[in-house]
C-alpha cells in the first residue's frame, strides 16, 4: 500500500479534523495544559530583569507547582513564556537551536532584536494557533533589551512589560512605581513584587517566583528567589504512640510463650 | 474579509496623513488593545519602511507588522538594486499588492506618506479591500469616523506645515475623545526632503475639546 509521505519538519496537524469531529459530537477534548502566568520584565540602570511564578495548570488542576517558566535563549538571552506550555517550551528551544547555530556562523554573539525577529515571524506563520506569548529579555552589543511577542506574531518594545493572566495584577505595581534608572536591587525586588501581585490575586498563578537579572556580560538565574507558598510542618502529628490500640495477644491469649516458639522442622 | 481573531493585539486606531508643500505630516494615537484590556498605551504606529516614506498602521497589530516589514525589505532591496531611494507610489504599490492578495487572511487599514524628489510630498490610503487611493490627506482606524466631518470642514489645500501639524493634532484628539479603542499620546512624524522630524504630545497636552 502506498503511504503519502510525512512531513520530515514541523507540525503534524493530522488529529485537527478528528478532534473536531469528536468535539461536534460531544465528547469533552482534552485540554492542553497552559501556564495560567504571570510573567514579567524591566530595564534598569544597567540591564533586564524578567521574573515569572512557577504554577502549570491543566484546567482547574494544578498540574507543575515548581516548573520554569523563564527559558534559556542564548548565553545573553532569557524569555518568560505564558499560555501553552508546550508551546512556549518548544518554541523557545528552537530559536534557542537557531540562534546558536546564527552566532557559529556569524562568529558574533546573536542580538535580541534577532531573536525578536525570529520569534515574532515564526508565530506569525501560524497564525496564532501556537499559542506562545512571550516576555524576551537580553543584553547584547547595544545594551538592554526587553521585547513582548505575542502568539499571532505582534510585537511591543517597553521598557516595562507583563503577560499571563496575571499581567493585570503584576501591570498595577509597575505603573505605581517603575522609574528611570533603577537600581539592580530594587530592579529585582520590584520584579518580586509584581510577581507576587499575580501569585496571590490571580488563580491561574501561584507558588514561587523565579527571577533572572541580565547585565552586560552576566547572567544570574534566581531561581525560586521568593518561596512564599511553602509548605511547613503541621503543628499536629498524625502518628500514633505504640499502645494507642488495645488489642488481644493471640500468644498471650493461649497462654503460650510466643518468643520460645519453635521454628525448627 | 479576515476579521481579527481571539485574542489578538488590535490597533483600535486613529490615524491620519496629511500633504503640504513641502513634504507630509503623518499622525496616530498610541493605544493597543486586546479585548478591553489597553496592551500598549505608549505604541508607535507610525512605522519606518524607508529613510522618507512611513506606513501609520491600523487593524491587526501582528498584520501590519508583517506587512510593514515585508516591504522594509523590498524597498531596501530595491534601493540597492537602482541605486536611489523609490519614490513613495512604489511603496504604496508594494503594500497594495501584499493587502490585496493576500486579503482574505489579512486585517490591515494603512496609509502610506512621504516625500520623494519626483512628486514632493504625497499621501495613499490603503484600506481592507486592498484597494488604493492617493488623496490630499487621509485618515484611518476606528477612531476616523469620529471626526470625517471635521476634517472635511478644516481641510485647505495649501496648508503651511505649522497649519498641518495643528490640524493633525486636534483631529486626532478629537477622534481619541469619543473613540474608545483610541487614546494614550499622539505620535507625530513631519517628513520633509531636510529629514523627519518625531514628535510626541503627551495625554496631558492634548488640544482641549468642548467635552473637556
Amino acid at each position: 500500500m502506498a503511504l503519502p509521505a510525512e512531513a520530515s519538519t514541523g507540525f503534524k496537524f493530522d488529529n485537527v479534523k478528528r478532534n473536531q469531529l469528536l468535539g461536534d459530537k460531544g465528547y469533552k477534548l482534552p485540554t492542553a495544559t497552559k501556564t495560567g502566568t504571570t510573567i514579567v520584565g524591566l530595564i534598569f540602570k544597567d540591564g533586564v530583569v524578567l521574573g515569572a511564578d512557577t504554577r502549570a495548570t491543566a484546567g482547574t488542576i494544578v498540574a507543575d507547582k515548581n516548573c520554569e517558566k523563564i527559558h534559556y535563549l542564548a548565553p545573553n538571552m532569557y524569555c518568560c513564556g505564558a499560555g501553552t506550555a508546550a508551546d512556549t517550551e518548544f518554541t523557545t528551544s528552537m530559536i534557542s537551536s537557531q540562534l546558536a547555530l546564527h552566532s557559529l556562523n556569524t562568529g558574533r554573539e546573536a542580538r535580541v532584536v534577532t531573536a525578536m525577529t525570529m520569534l515574532k515571524q515564526y508565530l506569525f506563520r501560524y497564525q496564532g494557533h501556537i499559542g506562545a506569548a512571550l516576555v524576551l529579555g537580553g543584553y547584547d552589543v547595544t545594551g538592554p533589551h526587553l521585547f513582548t511577542i505575542y502568539p499571532h506574531g505582534s510585537t511591543d518594545k517597553l521598557p516595562f512589560v507583563t503577560m499571563g493572566s496575571g499581567s493585570l495584577a503584576a501591570m498595577s505595581v509597575f505603573e505605581s512605581r517603575w522609574r528611570e534608572g533603577l537600581s539592580r536591587e530594587e530592579g529585582i525586588e520590584l520584579v518580586k513584587d509584581a510577581i507576587e501581585a499575580g501569585v496571590f490575586n490571580d488563580l491561574g498563578s501561584g507558588s514561587n517566583v523565579d527571577v533572572c537579572v541580565l547585565t552586560k556580560g552576566n547572567v544570574e538565574y534566581l531561581r525560586g528567589y521568593s518561596r512564599p507558598n511553602e509548605r511547613v510542618f503541621k503543628e499536629q502529628s498524625y502518628k500514633f504512640a505504640p499502645g494507642t490500640t488495645e488489642f488481644i495477644d493471640p500468644a498471650a491469649a493461649q497462654g503460650e510463650d510466643a518468643t520460645a516458639m519453635d521454628v525448627s522442622a | 474579509m479576515a476579521s481579527l481573531k481571539p485574542g489578538e493585539a488590535n490597533l483600535g486606531t486613529t490615524i491620519m496623513a496629511v500633504k503640504f508643500d513641502g513634504g507630509v505630516v503623518v499622525g496616530a494615537d498610541s493605544r493597543t488593545s486586546t479585548g478591553t484590556y489597553v496592551a500598549n498605551r505608549v505604541t508607535d504606529k507610525l512605522t519606518k519602511v524607508h529613510d522618507r516614506i512611513y506606513c501609520c498602521r491600523s487593524g491587526s497589530a501582528a498584520d501590519t507588522q508583517a506587512i510593514a516589514d515585508v516591504v522594509n525589505y523590498h524597498l531596501d532591496l530595491y534601493t540597492a538594486q537602482h541605486g536611489g531611494p523609490p519614490t513613495v507610489s512604489v511603496a504604496a504599490s508594494l503594500f497594495q499588492e501584499i493587502c490585496y492578495q493576500n486579503k482574505g487572511n489579512l486585517s490591515a487599514g494603512i496609509i502610506v506618506a512621504g516625500w520623494d524628489k519626483h512628486n514632493g510630498g504625497s499621501v495613499f490610503e490603503i484600506p481592507l479591500g486592498g484597494s488604493l487611493h492617493q488623496q490630499q490627506f487621509a485618515i484611518g482606524g476606528s477612531g476616523s469616523t469620529y471626526i470625517y466631518g471635521y476634517c472635511d470642514k478644516t481641510f485647505r489645500p495649501g496648508m503651511s506645515k505649522e497649519e498641518c501639524i495643528q490640524f493633525v493634532k486636534n483631529a486626532v484628539s478629537l477622534a481619541m475623545a469619543r473613540d474608545g479603542s483610541s487614546g494614550g499620546v499622539i505620535r507625530l512624524a513631519v517628513i520633509t526632503p531636510d529629514g523627519v522630524e518625531r514628535t510626541v504630545v503627551y495625554g496631558d497636552r492634548l488640544p482641549t475639546q468642548y467635552s473637556d
